[in-house]
């Protein structure tokens, strides 16, 4: 049933911030479209009045109480950053230099 | 004085004894150890990160805390080898890829702290399928891990590492992770035993996510009552957790030792249907009814149960799975941790491509298919489709365990549907490898508890095969109960210590004699 062209899969790529060589376009999407028809086959179980499980657990919200507790150090923090400046992450740009 | 070989062949069990008689220390068991690394694992690349010194040291406190006549744990002094998906301060931490080499957590996980707490020495990180993806230990960045058994083999996945550490004794237990029979696989392939224990059940606090609905901390031992006393060393409630079970864990060493001597009758166990027969290899399917029969003859009432919905888990969790991995590592944007590259050829880069050139390089070509695969399924059109319809087939596969749990107290079934495959025989064709998960999926989707044990060799290739005891949500103890029986069986049909590792090749030999082929540092990327 599947369809997923090598366009779509650069696309979804792209979605997912991961920016693939030619050659792992061409291996990745016939890999892909294998899959993605493989599990297409859940579509088979009618399954309209079943409600759908997300979880094994059911989950409640933990809070914890307000107040000041140790945390890490600017230092700890910026130790395994890419690089820093000035007690803060250095990124690239952000915005258009427009 | 024991000889070097005979500390790191005894059971946790034993060693614990051991070291509260006082006939060796920790840091001699801890050393010996360390020893059988240092000759085993240029090999057999089972550790990534060997900590040696922080080892000793925890092993010398000990020493020194039993000598003054303190109370200490019962496992205190017993050495132990992590994932490498757990955080561990001060230790470099990949999860077995790229994208975090020379990553250092300024935290513990939970677990870690409380192997700390326990007073147990940590030897090092174990390799992994990275970020936990893959059935076979072949998609670390750095390189793969082999089986003890057969160095030309995997040693299963995600968890290799550490099911291969234990079965060649380079540690007495090992901490894994069980997404979609990541404990339990790997240890059915190399003749040891691993846990999934009731989701929920252990802390994933400081455990790198895959998919957070799926995930489970686990141990790796030789014995289920050694697998049983790492369990209620990490197990039990963490606030730091929002899905932790917020009871204490079970008595589930008691319930080994119950289970050793127990008469069965009364106990009814359920084979699955969909998960024998069919599609499975002569050797396993012929060790699973060795196993049935003696159960059988203890007393248990053996039925059949048949799990209809079971057709369709693999295919759900390979939605599911991709889903919430594509959500968590979402993280890894280069922006505050992990691997940064720029694009080639492109002056002043935009933060979003230099995110898309560091994922690209960071990852290896599974992470980049299931991640594709998850936005995929996640994207606009699409949910419905695959994400929202794959969660309706988890609640189909959670009511058929639920009507099996009625007529059955655990069911069983293989492990895995073959023994060991060689390494590189299914990498290019990840459906392949997918479908080694058959029968050790469905217990993550409904999040039950769930072992593997070694139920003995298949006779066409003389490798080990594992037997698969699933319990309902919360009843671990009752795995456990019945593993420690048929464990008990099957050590006294074979004789001598009673452990499927005494027909293992001896590693160390096989290591000298240079067969096995392809040093592990050529593969490594």
């Amino acid at each position: 049933m599947s369809e997923l062209s090598r366009d779509d899969v650069a696309h979804v790529a792209m979605l997912a911030r991961i920016q693939l060589t030619d050659e792992e376009l061409d291996r990745l999407a016939g890999q892909l479209d294998q899959i993605v028809g493989w599990v297409g086959q859940i579509n088979e179980v009618a399954a309209d009045d079943v409600p759908p499980m997300s979880h094994p657990l059911p989950l409640t919200n933990v809070t914890r109480a307000d107040e000041v507790r140790p945390s890490l150090t600017a230092e700890q923090a910026l130790a395994n950053a890419p690089a820093s400046e000035l007690d803060r992450f250095s990124v690239p740009r952000i915005l258009d230099e427009e | 004085m024991p000889t070097v070989t005979d500390l790191t062949h005894l059971t946790a069990a034993q060693m614990a004894d051991g070291l509260a008689a006082g006939e060796f220390t920790s840091v001699e068991l801890t050393q010996a150890h360390l020893d059988r690394i240092a000759a085993l694992n240029p090999v057999l690349n089972a550790f990534l990160q060997v900590d040696t010194d922080g080892a000793l040291a925890t092993a010398a406190d000990v020493d020194s805390r039993r000598a003054a006549g303190e109370d200490l744990p019962r496992l205190a002094g017993v050495p132990i080898a992590v994932k490498d998906i757990a955080c561990t301060q001060g230790i470099p931490t990949t999860a077995g890829s790229k994208t975090l080499e020379g990553w250092i957590p300024p935290y513990d996980a939970t677990i870690v702290t409380r192997l700390k707490d326990a007073g147990m020495p940590i030897l090092g990180k174990t390799n992994m399928d990275e970020f936990a993806m893959g059935s076979s230990t072949e998609h670390s960045a750095f390189g793969p891990t082999r089986n003890p058994w057969d160095l030309d083999r995997i040693p299963g996945g995600s968890g290799g590492g550490s099911s291969a550490a234990v079965a060649a004794f380079l540690a007495p237990l090992a901490i894994g992770s069980d997404t979609g029979g990541s404990i339990r696989q790997p240890g059915a392939v190399t003749g040891t035993v691993g846990a999934k224990p009731t989701y929920g059940g252990v802390s994933r606090y400081g455990v790198i996510a895959l998919a957070s609905s799926l995930d489970q901390i686990g141990p790796c031992a030789r014995t289920i009552t050694d697998a049983a006393l790492l369990h209620e060393v990490i197990g039990g409630h963490d606030p730091m957790d929002s899905t932790s079970i917020d009871a204490p864990v079970p008595h589930l060493v008691a319930a080994v030792e119950s289970g050793k001597s127990r008469d069965l009758t009364g106990t009814r166990i359920g084979i699955v249907r969909e998960l024998t027969g069919e599609g499975y290899q002569a050797g396993v399917q012929a060790r699973f009814d060795e196993s049935v029969e003696l159960l059988r003859q203890a007393g248990a009432e053996i039925v059949e149960v048949s799990c209809p919905h079971f057709q369709y888990a693999m295919a759900a969790y390979y939605l599911i799975l991709p889903s919430e991995a594509s959500s968590n590592l979402a993280r890894y944007d280069a922006m505050r941790y992990g691997l940064r590259v720029g694009p080639d050829g492109v002056d002043a880069p935009s933060a979003e491509q230099v995110m898309a050139a560091s994922r690209d390089a960071g990852f290896g070509d599974e992470v980049k298919r299931r991640i594709i695969l998850g936005t995929y399924a996640l994207s606009s059109g699409y949910y419905d489709a695959y994400y929202g319809q794959a969660q309706k087939v988890r609640t189909l596969i959670a009511r058929d365990f639920e009507a099996a749990f009625e007529q059955a107290d655990v069911l069983i079934s293989p492990t895995a549907p073959t023994t060991a495959f060689k390494i590189g025989d299914k990498m290019e064709d990840p459906m392949a490898m997918y479908l080694n998960d058959i029968a050790t999926i469905p217990a993550n989707l409904a999040g039950i508890p769930g072992l593997s044990l070694p139920s003995g060799v298949a006779d066409e290739d003389g490798l080990p095969v594992g037997i698969q005891i699933l319990a309902p949500a919360t009843q671990d103890q009752r795995m456990y109960a019945v593993g420690a029986a048929l464990e008990a069986l099957l050590a006294k049909q074979w004789g001598g210590s009673g452990s499927v590792l005494d027909r293992a090749p001896d590693v160390a030999a096989t290591a000298s004699n240079g067969s096995v082929t392809g040093a592990v540092s050529e593969e490594a990327k």
